[in-house]
């Protein structure tokens, strides 16, 4: 009988395992990088947004607290957008011819406010409250970065949940002083341990990881 | 296998009747698949198989896109067609690597003909089963969830969960079932490859066989392999359904938290795999002559494992009845008096009946050897497990410890739907393997015709 297959196909028998292996672990190993990585994440990648707004140059350059226009960081779940009228303060007197700034103006004049691209948009089923965190000592920049150092707002951390349990599981690792929460220049003199573990028992910090903590 | 038998066994009716020669039986087992001509009762059973396949795409899609409120599930029977589905299918799935495994390794002979089948009948059952606690997810897209990967939650399966356990039992018992299968067939395959005259269809099959050649060394270690795999797949015959009642028996629900329901599912689960092989073989046999191969002594030793187990689940049954009243547990005592009286006591009844009181018939030789007669009681069987399963689920979960909660589980059409749906899969899948594959064994009946002409 003759022969099917030409010799070759030996070769390529053997090596189709080592490749059905290979392609099998390369595609797990690629979605666990692409679920990583910023392409999926969107960490480090500058947003666009119609009115480039500068942390930069608000927090950093002008200096201007966090809380001025964030309000309800301390009370509510939401740290809040800040209402046309925040930014008028200023922008009625400087820059106020700017072209830059005429989505501003039109959203003042209209009352209709000002559309922006949330940067930390975290899944609807997940029941995140800002003010219980800076309460408990846990700063503005431990998750949003420096963002005193951003032109336009990056998310400087995953937001994943393997990302808020690194907390949750090991608070005195990132707790720092309340008096400090909102302060992007604050550096702790402090070894982070020895003050953590103060924190952590001062602020009376429970390690949160029962899925309803944040799920309902 | 031929040099491990013992050569003094005593002599037992035939396993193998007929006047054949190697040839004959090669030639008899290649002919099913490699003839070029699809037979009317073929596709006339296709046709039906593959239509009802068909509704099983329309009920999963209907789930897909309304969620699983499509379905029966209140709240207290949060577990309703999916899981009795789930239960039933794995326990069909049992007589393949119960027939393939240990009766290999009890050296019984009469396995040779029926392994092949029962083993692909077990894939094709654990694969319908496979997909129902997939739907019940509610989310099927998050299915891999329930695997132990480093995710971006940061959190492990709950490993305390029967619920895990169940799949990795489960996807164990598959992987080694399809590799047990395939080793199996590695040599039947070869013969395929030889007989087929049509190009591309030698192809296939020469791929399929791995460049078989029949050497002794091949031989060698194609033994080694299919005896470390039966011993494998051994003790997944016993751990698979005891982890599937542990789903049940880890929970505080009454009727469900027993020590007794790992034996008894087991037992249920050979029960019910026996119960599907004869179901399944009897026309198969009848249908493509094979009668000189699955001889009469098979259908005979079948229908007396069938009894024995059928016993053994039996026994489940009374002790469950007896513990509910012996444990003096007042929640224990009403979920039994309620299964027995309460709303859902027909089904009860009708289970009783059909695994307690009809195969009680399989005692007689007479009815063990009259194909119709075995082939309804198989029937029944099948469905009386499918009332068990019903039976655990349902009247253990409708009154609970709350009055206030108690609920009556109706099953709507796309529960019946999705279920005659996957007997549609199970049938589509039968089909096409009888005509794609040797569905005997040939080598191994090479085999016992050798061992027959030696003795002779």
């Amino acid at each position: 009988m003759a022969q099917l297959f030409p010799r070759k196909i030996n070769t390529i028998a053997k090596l189709s395992i080592i490749m059905g292996l290979g392609l099998v672990t390369g595609i797990l190993v690629l979605g666990g990088i692409l679920t990583r990585g910023p392409y999926y994440t969107q960490v480090g990648i500058a947003r666009e947004q119609k009115v480039p707004f500068s942390h930069k140059h608000h927090v950093g350059g002008v200096g201007i607290d966090c809380r001025f226009c964030h309000t309800s960081v301390e009370k509510g779940a939401f740290a809040g957008i800040p209402p046309t009228t925040t930014c008028m303060k200023c922008h009625s007197q400087i820059f106020a011819d700017a072209p830059m700034l005429e989505p501003v103006r039109e959203s003042f004049r209209t009352g209709k406010p000002m559309e922006w691209t949330k940067v930390h948009d975290l899944p609807d089923y997940v029941y995140f409250d800002h003010s219980i965190h800076v309460k408990k000592g846990v700063s503005c920049v431990t998750c949003h970065g420096q963002v005193d150092k951003m032109p336009l707002m990056m998310k400087k951390n995953t937001l994943h949940m393997e990302w808020c349990l690194s907390c949750h599981r090991n608070p005195e690792k990132f707790v720092g002083l309340r008096e400090h929460v909102a302060d992007p220049h604050w550096k702790n003199t402090e070894d982070q341990k020895t003050l953590g573990t103060r924190l952590v028992k001062e602020y009376k910090i429970k390690k949160l990881t029962d899925c309803s903590v944040c799920h309902r | 296998m031929s040099n491990s038998h013992d050569k003094h066994h005593e002599p037992q009716p035939p396993v193998l009747t007929g006047q054949h020669t190697y040839g004959s039986l090669s030639d008899k087992v290649a002919s099913i698949p490699l003839d070029p001509k699809h037979s009317k009762g073929w596709i006339f059973g296709f046709l039906i198989a593959f239509s009802l396949f068909g509704l099983l795409h329309m009920a999963i899609g209907w789930v897909f896109f309304k969620g699983v409120g499509v379905w029966g599930i209140t709240n207290p029977v949060g577990w309703g067609f999916d899981i009795i589905n789930f239960v039933w299918w794995v326990g069909i799935g049992h007589a393949g690597t119960f027939i393939s495994a240990i009766l290999f390794l009890v050296k019984q002979q009469w396995r040779t003909s029926i392994n092949r089948f029962a083993e692909a009948m077990t894939l094709f059952a654990v694969a319908c089963a496979g997909l129902f606690p997939l739907l019940h997810m509610g989310r099927p897209w998050r299915a891999w969830w329930v695997f132990p990967y480093p995710n971006t939650m940061g959190l492990w399966p709950n490993f305390h969960s029967p619920l895990i356990w169940d799949v990795f039992a489960i996807s164990t018992y598959a992987t080694v079932s399809a590799l047990f299968w395939y080793v199996g067939l590695i040599p039947d395959l070869a013969t395929m490859r030889d007989k087929a005259t049509f190009k591309p269809v030698k192809m296939i099959y020469a791929m399929l066989s791995m460049g078989w050649r029949g050497a002794a060394s091949h031989w060698e270690r194609h033994q080694m392999a299919y005896l470390l795999l039966a011993g494998m797949s051994t003790p997944l015959v016993l751990s698979v359904h005891t982890v599937v009642s542990f789903d049940f028996a880890m929970s505080l629900i009454p009727g469900w938290h027993t020590t007794v329901f790992p034996p008894y599912f087991v037992a249920g689960a050979i029960f019910s795999g026996f119960a599907m092989v004869l179901t399944l073989l009897i026309p198969i046999r009848k249908f493509y002559n094979l009668k000189d191969m699955i001889t009469d002594k098979h259908i005979d030793n079948m229908a007396k494992i069938t009894l024995a187990t059928g016993w053994m689940v039996f026994y489940g049954y009374i002790i469950e009845a007896f513990m509910a009243w012996y444990s003096g547990n007042q929640f224990e005592g009403f979920m039994m008096l309620n299964r027995m009286s309460g709303p859902y006591a027909p089904f009860y009844w009708a289970l009783i009946l059909c695994n307690g009181i009809i195969p009680q018939l399989l005692w007689f030789k007479r009815v063990r050897l009259n194909m119709l007669f075995i082939w309804l009681i198989s029937i029944v069987v099948n469905i009386g497990m499918w009332l068990e399963r019903f039976v655990i689920i349902v009247t253990s979960l409708h009154r609970d410890f709350v009055p206030s909660a108690w609920d009556i589980y109706t099953p709507t059409k796309w529960d019946w739907a999705t279920f005659l749906g996957t007997i549609g899969l199970f049938l589509t899948l039968i089909f096409l393997f009888i005509r794609v594959l040797p569905m005997v064994a040939g080598f191994e009946m090479k085999e016992l015709l050798h061992h027959r002409k030696k003795h002779q």
